[in-house]
């Protein structure tokens, strides 16, 4: 259970980064990534995924 | 001095002469340029001491300082439909679009290498590429926190959508932010909901006229805040037309009533090749005439500014120019530790103060000789002018990446816009599909006052009904443009030139492919 990013859309812009409440993600070789240990979906936390609500470019998805 | 000596290609001339002593004024003066170096009359001096050298706040220091955006802040929280955060081109000009982002540490080292290069710098803007204040606006203020204390001299502002402003209102006035933009299209969700497909905000993605509320309320809640700890608010509309052309008569109401110091309507940039939703949709920008009747319409609430130039959120330099090519992440890498001296903008900023308090008494004599001997009725005209800074007509047509228009007639000649072209000589030779291109974005205008023109261009205008004139070459804009209306005036009465009132001109959206020379 775990989201995760794809990497040819993103713009890197870190606006996720900035949301996620479990910091799991991260700049790893100039793209963000999700580290699926860390991340719970938000479940428990928020309504949706924040780093899917948040995305421009709509690349935060479900691994 | 080495770097002082350089801006003779501000001025046209050869070293900093000292200004000339202007004639006294014959009678009367002209309500917005009466008084001295203070200011303008119509402003509060303690104003008038914020804006005097900010390049985007005073019309007047836009022809002599220059600006600088550092792109720390990629990230956004909202979606607007003239914008698409997958795109960057380095030959582009337009908000929102950088080549590089740059880390807090990054961009000091930038500005202060810039700073040493170019003395007309007197401000550095955070303007994304996102918004300044998404993501907590983390970057955004580290970047000042640091900079406040390196260079002191320099101007901080940042400019936002609005939606995350009432939290950061305390951060931004404790780091001695003055200057704030806020870029509202709407005071009625209904429009909203046309140009903001989401935003996020409270953990949430809102869509729809939920969205626009919000941002709304956001919006009008920041700009009341900002203004009643007396930090300067600017408010930019982008006109996107059939949407909210004529709304923004009442958003100009709204935020002039709630203490907004400029209002700068833009012209919506919009084409297929960059992705927009309104790019993708066919939604058209107005035409040059159009972008000025609604301005000409909020004439009156919140000053209106309209030299704005919707420059890139890594723009360096003049506006209406580019340096940043000169100072990428490679090159400031390369140049090692780069000290703070601010010595070479503090003479600069010395010699405009000068320069500055002769010209408001010899506008106001040409005015005056205007007013006496054409009358007060005449209808005024617009004149395109090549001009590379320092008020004066100062640049080759041929080299023109832009003209500045002026409105002149027996009210004054005053600065309303400026239209960006290709560059008609490349190389040497001329190219007849650019020259076309600059007779559309001038076509309204009247007159085109160059340092220097070539013989055919000259022709071609004249053909159009565009008149060359490169007599007043190196001289003050407005005090040519008023001479000029003078004997324009005279010939009209002579029925030897034709007005040209009621022509329209294009504004030009697409990418700017100009190579810097």
């Amino acid at each position: 259970m775990a989201y995760k990013i794809k990497s040819a859309e993103c713009t890197v812009c870190g606006a996720c980064e900035a949301e996620c409440p479990n910091i799991a993600i991260s700049l790893k070789k100039g793209t963000y990534v999700i580290d699926p240990a860390k991340c719970t979906e938000c479940q428990g936390q928020f309504d949706s995924p924040q780093c899917a609500a948040v995305c421009p470019a709509d690349c935060c998805v479900p691994a | 001095m080495s770097n002082v000596v350089s801006l003779d290609s501000i001025f046209g001339l050869g070293q900093l002469a000292p200004p000339e002593v202007a004639p006294a004024a014959a009678s009367g003066c002209s309500s917005s340029s009466c008084g001295s170096s203070d200011g303008p009359a119509d402003m509060d001096p303690a104003v008038w001491d914020k804006v005097k050298n900010h390049p985007c706040y005073s019309e007047e220091a836009h022809h002599y300082f220059a600006r600088m955006h550092v792109a720390v802040a990629p990230a956004c929280n909202i979606q607007c439909n003239y914008c698409n955060r997958k795109y960057d081109c380095s030959n582009e000009s337009r908000p929102g679009v950088v080549s590089e982002k740059l880390t807090p540490d990054q961009a000091i080292k930038k500005i202060l290498a810039v700073a040493q290069e170019i003395p007309q710098l007197s401000v550095i803007g955070i303007a994304g590429p996102g918004d300044s204040l998404a993501a907590a606006g983390k970057n955004t203020f580290a970047t000042f926190e640091h900079l406040q204390k390196k260079a002191p001299d320099l101007k901080l502002c940042l400019s936002t959508n609005g939606l995350a402003l009432p939290e950061h209102v305390d951060t931004i006035a404790q780091y001695n932010i003055d200057h704030v933009t806020i870029t509202i299209n709407m005071v009625d969700p209904e429009v909203g909901a046309q140009i903001y497909p989401w935003i996020f905000h409270k953990h949430k993605r809102w869509t729809g006229l939920d969205a626009a509320k919000i941002l709304h309320e956001q919006q009008m809640l920041g700009l009341e805040m900002l203004t009643a700890r007396g930090i300067l608010v600017k408010v930019n509309s982008v006109m996107i037309p059939g949407v909210n052309d004529e709304h923004l008569l009442e958003v100009n109401k709204a935020v002039k009533s709630r203490g907004a110091f400029l209002h700068n309507i833009m012209p919506l940039i919009s084409d297929p090749a960059h992705g927009t939703y309104f790019g993708l949709n066919g939604q058209r920008g107005p035409t040059a005439q159009e972008l000025k009747v609604v301005q000409d319409a909020c004439e009156g609430g919140a000053k209106l500014m309209r030299h704005c130039r919707q420059c890139r959120a890594d723009a360096v330099g003049l506006l209406g120019e580019d340096r940043g090519d000169e100072f990428t992440a490679d090159k400031i890498e390369a140049m090692g530790v780069v000290a703070y001296d601010d010595e070479a903008r503090r003479t600069y900023r010395e010699h405009v103060e000068a320069e500055r308090a002769g010209r408001n008494a010899s506008k106001a004599a040409a005015q005056a000789e205007v007013q006496e001997t054409v009358g007060v009725e005449a209808e005024p005209i617009l004149i395109a002018v090549a001009t590379k800074g320092g008020e004066r007509i100062n640049e080759h047509f041929g080299h023109a990446r832009e003209f500045q228009i002026y409105e002149v007639g027996p009210g004054g000649a005053k600065f309303v816009g400026h239209r960006r072209v290709d560059q008609y000589c490349e190389g040497g030779s001329g190219d007849v599909d650019t020259l076309d291109g600059v007779l559309a974005a001038i076509n309204d205008c009247t007159a085109v006052f160059v340092a220097k023109i070539g013989g055919c261009p000259s022709k071609s205008l004249a053909d159009a009904g565009i008149e060359p004139v490169d007599r007043f070459a190196f001289d003050y804009i407005e005090e040519s443009a008023l001479a000029y209306f003078k004997d324009y005036a005279e010939r009209l009465g002579q029925g030897v030139v034709r007005s040209r009132a009621g022509q329209d001109a294009v504004i030009r959206t697409g990418a700017l492919t100009a190579r810097r020379a």
